[in-house]
């Protein structure tokens, strides 16, 4: 069994993409799904209970090792950039786009009140956003979608995660 | 009537009428109308005298605060009082309100999670072209813009042609099975770049009709990267089998 542990966090280490449970299955062959989830729950609660730098995060349908949010200006350091942040324009644009998928431009716009061609661009080139395709009322419209890399960069294990929009839903008829 | 005005950055008209019934302490369910247009207006005053970029949206909704201002100001008939959808002028724009004010707590408490390459950071990748390239937003495009990409190579040839001699014989089904070859070995095609391979008038049209055979067969997708841009035509299996 701690063979198998120990097999599991080099996987999750050396993965490139968080590493989910379907290819974790795949990868160890004749293992339940729920002896996999018990070991990455477990590997979770060590980084968690140790003193250490990092923390396995489960995140856009996978499992990832993480640096602990304390020591991100050490890490700012040593990688130099600093990482452009999303303007708050950006982050209700992509808001609507996250919780009205699929959705138009002029869908977003008509609930900002403001022309978004500039931040959709923005998240577009940060591959947080893309196009999910046409909707199908005259002109065509282009429809935006979240990707997975918002998953990743937002943490959150997928779109259900997001927190619930009580005043909005209650609104929709 | 004066008053001090905090100069915030506003994402743009709504924000600011949500800025200014929360420093007035209104209820958002009743706005008094004569109040918020004047304060309103106040400010769009103000940017303009600062040399903000005005956009036009913030005088659509002046605009629409006169009118609904306006309207509040007609006396109501009898018999309009029992039409429900008529009750409140401003049902419209607190509607909008809210739901503009919820999508801005999202944003904040989306901005509030822990980010990544600003709260934690993973291991950094050796950057992947190949995986850049799947994540291209790619639309499928309609058929109304393959006819205009059509049209566009079609009538340049127009110019270059002036003499047409049937020389070669090609089938439909024939012109179906190259493009079919050219595809297995290119991945994908430009679309402008397969109409450009035949140099009669004929040549075009059956690539064209080649082309709409085999989306209609579902074998091939037409799909564009950005609007204007050159289409791309792929097969339409799912390419998960390369490597």
């Amino acid at each position: 069994m701690d063979d198998v542990r120990a097999i599991v966090e080099a996987l999750v280490f050396a993965s490139d993409a968080p590493l989910s449970v379907e290819r974790l299955k795949d990868i160890l062959g004749d293992m339940e799904r729920k002896a996999i989830l018990e070991i990455l729950q477990d590997i979770e609660l060590e980084y968690r209970q140790r003193s250490g730098g990092l923390c396995l995060m489960e995140v856009a349908g996978g499992y990832q090792f993480r640096t602990k949010t304390e020591y991100a200006p050490w890490i700012k350091k040593l990688r130099g950039i600093r990482p452009v942040p999303l303007s708050p324009a950006a982050m209700e644009t992509l808001s609507v786009v996250a919780y009205r998928q699929p959705v138009t431009r002029q869908e977003i716009e008509k609930i900002r009140g403001v022309d978004v061609s500039g931040s959709l661009k923005g998240l577009l080139e940060k591959k947080l956003i893309r196009i999910v395709g046409r909707k199908n009322v005259p002109g065509k419209p282009i429809m935006y979608g979240t990707t997975k890399r918002f998953l990743e960069v937002f943490d959150l294990k997928d779109l259900s995660e997001l927190p619930t929009m009580r005043e909005i839903t209650e609104m929709e008829e | 009537m004066s008053y001090e005005v905090k100069l915030d950055i506003f994402e743009g008209p709504l924000d600011l009428l949500l800025y200014l019934i929360r420093k007035n302490e209104l209820d958002i369910y009743n706005i008094p109308m004569a109040l918020i247009t004047e304060q309103y207006l106040a400010h769009l005053e103000l940017m303009k005298a600062l040399n903000l970029d005005l956009a036009g949206e913030y005088l659509v909704l002046a605009a629409t605060l006169v009118h609904i201002k306006s309207k509040m100001l007609l006396p109501v008939e009898e018999g309009e009082k029992e039409g429900e959808d008529e009750a409140d002028p401003r049902a419209e724009l607190v509607r909008q309100l809210l739901e503009y004010q919820a999508f801005k707590e999202v944003a904040l408490s989306l901005d509030k999670r822990k980010l990544l390459d600003r709260d934690v950071f993973k291991r950094i990748q050796p950057a992947d072209e190949t995986a850049d390239e799947e994540e291209e937003p790619m639309v499928e495009v309609t058929l109304f813009e393959l006819i205009e990409a059509f049209k566009q190579v079609a009538e340049r040839m127009d110019k270059e042609e002036l003499l047409e001699i049937d020389t070669e014989r090609i089938s439909l089904s024939d012109r179906i099975n190259e493009i079919l070859e050219d595809l297995a070995r290119e991945k994908s095609l430009s679309f402008t770049d397969l109409l450009k391979t035949s140099h009669t008038r004929k040549g075009i049209i059956y690539t064209l009709l080649a082309i709409l055979e085999l989306m209609k067969m579902r074998v091939v997708r037409a799909f564009q990267a950005d609007p204007f841009g050159p289409i791309r035509i792929f097969p339409a299996v799912e390419e998960s089998t390369d490597g």
